[in-house]
């Protein structure tokens, strides 16, 4: 892999940008790998990278049924921060945020981390006191997160709307300044071309449709559409669909899958210099880089795997836009588009073994889990590799939801991107 | 937005009228004290979450407040059939004859 630096750049523009490198090969699967990894999303391709790089496993596949980074990877609104309530969580979260900012650098790809600052309203008594709880609670796990009055929130965004006749009054809002935003499919692109540099496999056009178990029950590889590929473990790492691909290895998971929907504006001038949430009236945005506001809305109240939602959905996350920023009323809307989120009962994703010996599960991210990417792939990559969790998943496991050992983010963040 | 049909007003109205209430034919024990921590799992959290056709469950809160089950295909959204709360858990339609019917729809 030829490494990209100021010097390539040069180099190549005094040759009309010809000497470019594919940044992965797209080669002719094997008969069978050490690892199978399901799913070429940020978690899964980061899997793969972690393995290769820190485990030692090189003999790795990853499979996709589409292209690489074209689930909920490329689809996200791409906030990241750390804020998280409980200890299980802090530590996952925080494990990936300290992994973001060396992330460039490591994979030799400008993931465009930026950390502009997340900074998360609370318009009613009850918002202000679950924020100074979870702003106390953070700081006693080492997380920034401080509190800011309406004028400092002002002052941080100056388009917010802090009049107090305001539909929804601003009271306060709690700032994660190391939480920010990246850019989505280079971290699906920079994580591909640093395994597949390493030698990973990276298969696309090609759906498992089948885990196959041996007499003993223990896996033995995967049925795709390009036949049958051997593996000594397989990790599920495909979001939404991860209940139809668990369900062909006979399990069934505290898992729902529903839309999601994001869109962005039109272009324009930097006018937004930090991420903004607000989970009572439900609306994120950002601007992107490019100049586009970027906002997400909420689910779908029903299951579906159709990758789009309803229009009363957006309109319900623009109207609270507009009253929170006048100044975008006039904006317009470019693009619309949904992606399917798998959610567990308490909000908390599944990083785990499972009753299937060389089966392995990386889900429930839900709404939130491209802010952990490379924690969770990091991770996860340590599970596979010693048949154990690393002790930051120890607790996200499957069992549970048997055991009723949640970690109920459900309860604490109402909402999570 | 989708179109749900009560069979309890006999009309197709807005999916904004009516509440999403998961699974249906997902039965509560009269025992719950009684039950082991797998089954407890099985009733509370496990779901077929399945890509095609489920049964689920609404409730028309925002009109005659009662709860329906219906047959819905989780990629196309369609609705295959509702019917009211209680009744047996139907067969499936053939797929056969549900694409016939929806080409007849088309024409
Ligand atoms: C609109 C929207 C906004 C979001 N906003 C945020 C946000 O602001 N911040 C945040 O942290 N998170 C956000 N998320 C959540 C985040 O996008 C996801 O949690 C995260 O990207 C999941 O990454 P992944 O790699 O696990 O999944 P994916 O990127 O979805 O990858 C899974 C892959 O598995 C593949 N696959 C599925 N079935 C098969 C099969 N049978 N065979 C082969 N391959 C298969 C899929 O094609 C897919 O490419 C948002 C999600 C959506 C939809
Ligand atoms: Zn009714």
């Amino acid at each position: 892999m030829r490494k990209y630096s100021i010097f390539a750049i040069a180099r190549e523009a005094m040759r009309g940008h010809k000497g470019w490198d594919r940044q992965w090969s797209s080669p002719e699967p094997r008969s069978s790998y050490d690892v199978v990894i399901v799913g070429a999303g940020g978690h899964g391709l980061g899997t793969a990278y972690y393995l290769a790089k820190e485990h030692g496993i090189k003999n790795i596949a990853v499979i996709e049924k589409g292209w690489l980074g074209g689930g909920n990877t490329g689809r996200n609104t791409t906030i990241i921060r750390s804020n998280y309530l409980y200890d299980e969580s802090a530590g996952l979260y925080n494990h990936a945020l300290n992994l973001w900012e060396n992330l460039s650098q490591e994979l030799n790809y400008n993931v465009m981390y930026s950390a502009r600052g997340v900074m998360m309203l609370q318009h009613n008594v009850h918002d202000v006191q679950s924020a100074k709880r979870h702003i106390h609670a953070n700081r006693l796990n080492g997380i920034d997160n401080e509190w800011l009055e309406p004028d400092a929130a002002k002052a941080f965004c100056p388009p917010l709307n802090i009049s107090s006749s305001a539909r929804y009054p601003v009271m306060g809002a709690a700032l994660q300044r190391r939480g920010g935003v990246a850019r989505h499919d280079a971290v699906a692109w920079g994580y591909a071309r640093a395994a597949a540099d390493m030698g990973v496999h990276i298969i696309q056009n090609c759906e498992v449709t089948g885990i196959r178990r041996g007499a003993n029950g223990d896996v033995t590889g995967v049925d795709t559409a390009r036949g049958f590929i051997g593996a000594k473990k397989v990790g599920v790492v495909a979001a939404g669909h991860t209940s139809v691909l668990m369900d062909m290895a006979g399990i069934r998971m505290p898992l729902e899958s529903f839309p999601l929907q994001a869109l962005v504006s039109e272009p324009v001038k930097p006018i937004f210099p930090c991420v903004v949430m607000s989970n009572t009236v439900h609306a994120y945005i950002s601007q992107s880089d490019k100049g586009e506001l970027v906002i997400g809305a909420g689910t779908d109240q029903y299951t579906s795997y159709s990758q789009t939602g309803g229009l009363h959905i957006i309109q319900h996350t623009l109207d609270a836009i507009c009253e929170m920023f006048p100044i975008f009323s006039r904006m317009k809307m470019l693009r619309s588009w949904g992606g399917i989120v798998d959610v567990t009962p308490d909000r908390s994703p599944i990083l785990a073994k499972t009753p299937v010996k060389g089966l392995y599960v990386n889900c429930g991210w839900g709404t939130g889990g491209f802010k952990a990417t490379p924690g969770s792939a990091h991770v996860f990559a340590h599970t596979i590799a010693n048949d154990a969790p690393h002790k930051i998943n120890e607790g996200f496991t499957l069992e549970r939801f048997r055991t009723g050992r949640l970690i109920d983010e459900a309860a604490a963040a109402a909402v999570a991107h | 937005m989708l179109l749900i049909r009560c069979p309890y007003c006999d009309e197709s109205r807005p999916e904004i009228e009516f509440r999403h209430a998961g699974e249906a034919h997902i039965v509560r024990s009269d025992k719950m004290a009684d039950l082991t921590p797998d089954e407890f799992e099985r009733y509370f959290f496990l779901r077929d979450n399945r890509k095609g056709d489920v049964y689920e469950r609404w409730r028309h809160i925002h009109g005659c407040g009662r709860f329906l089950n219906a047959v819905r295909n989780t990629v196309t959204d369609r609705f295959l059939m509702t019917y009211k709360a209680g009744e047996p858990r139907p067969a499936l339609p053939d797929p056969q004859a549900q694409a016939a019917a929806t080409e007849g729809n088309g024409q």
